[in-house]
């Protein structure tokens, strides 16, 4: 067990949950409001110095009584130790954590992906938008375990979506704004866009084809 | 002329020599146009490595008239696209193909590109043909080289059996009012699973 | 030899400026207009040459100068990490070769360790050196096909041909080895797919012997070239720090000053007990992350040489008949292997309750593999640390401020490959 985990909890106290080994590696679970605090001091803490971030993900279980998991992977770069610090989300209530972009700016797109894969929202990431898949896609998070392989549409639904999916779709409002692009669009789309409408996928002849 | 020649029908009709004419004009414009296609390597993943490789040289497509790689779709004759499709590019390559003046020729190499490949999910396109119209599918995870250059033999066979007279050969084949190249029924029938597992919790 | 730099060392943009041997700049230019104008919204991609696959990169530009670029990722996007929960262990190392194509064998052993730690195997000494010389093997043909497409981006294309022809050179071995060029699937878990044939050894020797020359080719065309030089030099400059803050990790972090390999600082089959340097890098521009790549193409030879010495006899398989199977003759003659043969193929083989990371050090950077089980054979999560997914999370701040021909260089010397940074 690695030694953060005490030192942890003798600073954090009960935010920090229970901790495991597993195939040599150590886990520790932290509740969602303490995550900021517990990991801006493993990575400032003299002695912790967990300063390089390897990853954030998710994971979500089969069994769906368990919580979703946010999964911090941490590395200390001058003592050469690893940790993985864990958050639970219940799905009963939303998922979303406050994002570490602030801490590391290399989660910037790590927690956009696991937005994209699992519908969890992170609280103040700066750009908080799909990265895989594109921005109306419409079916749904899918590393989760209700998402089917095959996707929730049918093919012929899903290759109609994909291409009628709209230039201004591809251009985020940041993106567009930039000086005169924006005012060289017509004036309906402007409108569209500023009404949040990102690519609006024109309804098949004779009503949605849905199964 | 040391090469083979036109195959005319010849027969003593009042349109003999009309006909041995477009023969020439036939045999003279697919031999041109099969012989310097101007790839548009649409290249995603895997396979366009190997195309890579077609192209350097030990496998050397300039042989074949093809190291100019047209990367404007406005200046090339064969849209090459190697490498898998995931919903977010198709409608990319639908609109690079829309851009590509006729005469234009698709080859859909590899397995992903002609059928979706081992990516039978929820972000791949099952075969480029359910978004453009394909001439020529090389099969392979990724093809070899050499596949690759059979593919494109078979497509200047087809080049060299075509014929001014037939304007259908170079119908645009535009997108349906459904928005669809096929009908959603052809379409879903295309894409039908191959039999990979579709349980987590089952061992097949 | 002495001479006079004909610059105060700072170019146009207050920059350092190192200058190539030999050359003298003259006097910048004293560019005080202010000239007016709009911002240019422009779109590179996600179909173009120069993008490195289907990468889309949306750049606002002043004239030629970058303000910003807005990196759009996802068009490659296969679903790896759902397809890995619907297959077995074993199922899932032909998916590996996929995500990074540039180096399939090194993404193989990486599956296998991970899994082997998640099942706590411990895989016999000729698997071990086996699989140095596949991830050695896989490094220098990363490095390889890193050094040509650069090349060609920033102009020279000879090159590309000189470094893809070595390439074809081992992919004869890989061929050889494992019956396909690049999508190699050459790991099981526990062991591998099969030895090495006759005359590989010998081959890969003289390969390791003939193939500096090559290398030494591309040195002399590159890396005192006045062109090279101040393409790469001063470009896409990023500190130590923020390097590390951004995650980076293999040549990207190297050439910014961070000490940090995978090999070296969380060895794994026995790197620790081999012999090579680790080259670091100064400026963390695009010349240093060159330099540095280019000299671990050289190290990585001298590690192949060692492995192929060390190389012992043996089973290159773990004897568990629950994790391999049994040899064909075996399953056919004797029932109980046919019960294991049959156990393995329907249900494959199934994992204790656990979670396990595992990073290995790609030619991109540290490539892990987490895995979380449930207990039984396929796994509850996949998941891919992909190096070139982070590392290009980085090109918006290495960009601010260059030049729309450095924003392809430095995208260039990030060495992404969109198959891992889309999975």
């Amino acid at each position: 067990m690695n030694p953060s985990v005490s030192a942890l909890r003798e600073r954090f106290g009960r935010v920090v949950g229970r901790a495991f080994v597993s195939c040599g590696d150590t886990v520790v679970y932290v509740d969602r409001a303490a995550a900021v605090p517990v990991l801006r001091w493993l990575k400032e803490t003299p002695g912790q110095q967990y300063n390089y971030l390897v990853d954030v993900t998710a994971v979500e279980y089969r069994d769906a009584e368990r919580p979703l998991e946010v999964v911090y992977e941490l590395f200390s770069l001058e003592r050469r130790v690893p940790l993985r610090v864990k958050i639970e989300l219940s799905k009963d209530a939303t998922l979303e954590v406050d994002s570490i972009v602030p801490l590391w700016r290399g989660a910037d797109w790590l927690e956009r992906e696991a937005f994209d894969m699992f519908g969890i929202a992170f609280r103040g990431h700066p750009d908080p938008r799909r990265i895989l898949m594109w921005e109306t896609y419409a079916e749904g998070h899918p590393l989760r375990k209700d998402f089917p392989l095959r996707g929730r549409f049918s093919r012929s639904e899903q290759v109609r979506q994909a291409l009628n999916l709209h230039p201004e779709a591809h251009y985020s409002m940041e993106e567009l704004s930039i000086a005169e692009a924006h005012r060289d669009l017509p004036a309906d789309m402007r409108e569209r866009l500023e009404r949040g409408e990102r690519g609006v996928v024109p309804e098949p002849p004779g009503g949605a084809g849905n199964p | 002329m040391g090469l083979s020649g036109p195959a005319a029908v010849e027969s003593m009709s009042p349109n003999w020599l009309t006909t041995r004419l477009t023969s020439l004009a036939d045999w003279a414009v697919n031999w041109g146009r099969a012989n310097s296609l101007w790839p548009m390597p649409f290249g995603t993943a895997c396979c366009a490595i190997e195309f890579m490789a077609t192209a350097a040289s030990r496998f050397d497509l300039a042989r074949f008239g093809m190291e100019r790689m047209a990367f404007s779709p406005r200046q090339a004759d064969v849209l090459i696209c190697a490498g898998r499709l995931p919903f977010k590019l198709a409608p990319v390559i639908r609109l690079i193909y829309d851009q590509m003046p006729q005469p234009k020729w698709v080859i859909s190499m590899g397995a992903c590109a002609s059928t979706g490949g081992i990516f039978d999910t929820y972000a791949m396109v099952q075969g480029i043909d359910t978004v453009v119209p394909v001439d020529v599918y090389v099969p392979g995870c990724p093809p070899r080289p050499e596949g690759l250059l059979y593919g494109i033999l078979m497509l200047q066979k087809k080049i060299k059996g075509e014929t001014l007279a037939d304007r259908s050969l170079r119908d645009e084949q535009p997108l349906g009012v459904t928005g669809l190249r096929l009908p959603a029924e052809t379409l879903d029938e295309l894409s039908e699973p191959f039999g990979n597992s579709v349980h987590q919790t089952r061992s097949a | 030899m002495e001479f006079d730099l004909a610059t105060t060392g700072v170019d146009a943009y207050g920059r350092p400026a190192r200058m190539p041997l030999g050359v003298a700049l003259e006097e910048p230019p004293d560019d005080d207009v202010e000239l007016g104008g709009h911002h240019m919204l422009l779109n590179l991609g996600p179909q173009h040459p120069a993008t490195h696959g289907v990468l889309r990169l949306v750049v606002e530009l002043d004239g030629e100068v970058v303000i910003r670029v807005i990196p759009h990722v996802g068009y490659l996007h296969s679903g790896f990490e759902k397809l890995g929960e619907y297959r077995h262990y074993n199922q899932i190392i032909p998916l590996t070769d996929r995500t990074d194509y540039l180096s399939p064998m090194a993404n193989n052993v990486g599956l296998a360790l991970a899994v082997e730690k998640l099942m706590e195997i411990e895989v016999t000494e000729r698997c071990r050196v086996l699989r140095v010389i596949a991830c050695e093997m896989s490094r220098i043909i990363s490095h390889l096909v890193w050094m040509g497409t650069t090349a060609i981006d920033i102009g020279a294309f000879t090159p590309f041909l000189w470094t893809f022809y070595e390439r074809e050179r081992i992919y004869n071995f890989q061929e050889a080895w494992t019956g396909a060029r690049l999508t190699t699937s050459l790991t099981r878990v526990g062991g591998m797919m099969a030895d090495v044939p006759d005359g590989f050894t010998t081959g890969l020797r003289d390969w390791c012997r003939t193939f500096p020359k090559t290398l030494d080719e591309v040195d002399r065309v590159l890396s005192r070239n006045g062109i090279w030089c101040s393409r790469t030099q001063g470009v896409g400059v990023l500190t130590g720090e923020e390097a590390i803050n951004f995650s980076l990790s293999g040549p990207m972090l190297r050439a910014s000053g961070v000490a940090y390999d995978v090999r070296k600082d969380r060895p794994y089959l026995g790197y620790e007990t081999y012999d090579f340097d680790v080259p670091i890098g100064e400026h963390g521009d695009v010349y240093d992350r060159y330099l540095v790549r280019f000299e671990e193409v050289r190290q990585s030879s001298r590690i192949l040489a060692q492995a192929l010495d060390r190389l012992p006899d043996g089973p290159i398989n773990v004897s568990d008949p629950r994790v391999i199977l049994p040899p064909k003759s075996a399953a056919m003659s004797d029932m109980e292997a046919m019960i294991f043969h049959f156990k393995q193929v329907m249900e494959g083989v199934a994992a204790p309750v656990g979670e396990a990371y595992f990073p290995i050090e790609n030619g991109k950077g540290e490539l892990g593999y987490y895995f979380v089980s449930d207990g039984t054979a396929k796994p509850v999560r996949w998941r891919i640390r992909p190096p070139s997914f982070i590392n290009l999370a980085a090109l918006p701040k290495m960009a601010e401020g260059a030049l729309l021909s450095d924003l392809i260089a430095i995208n260039a010397s990030v060495d992404i490959v969109m198959g891992e940074v889309d999975r």
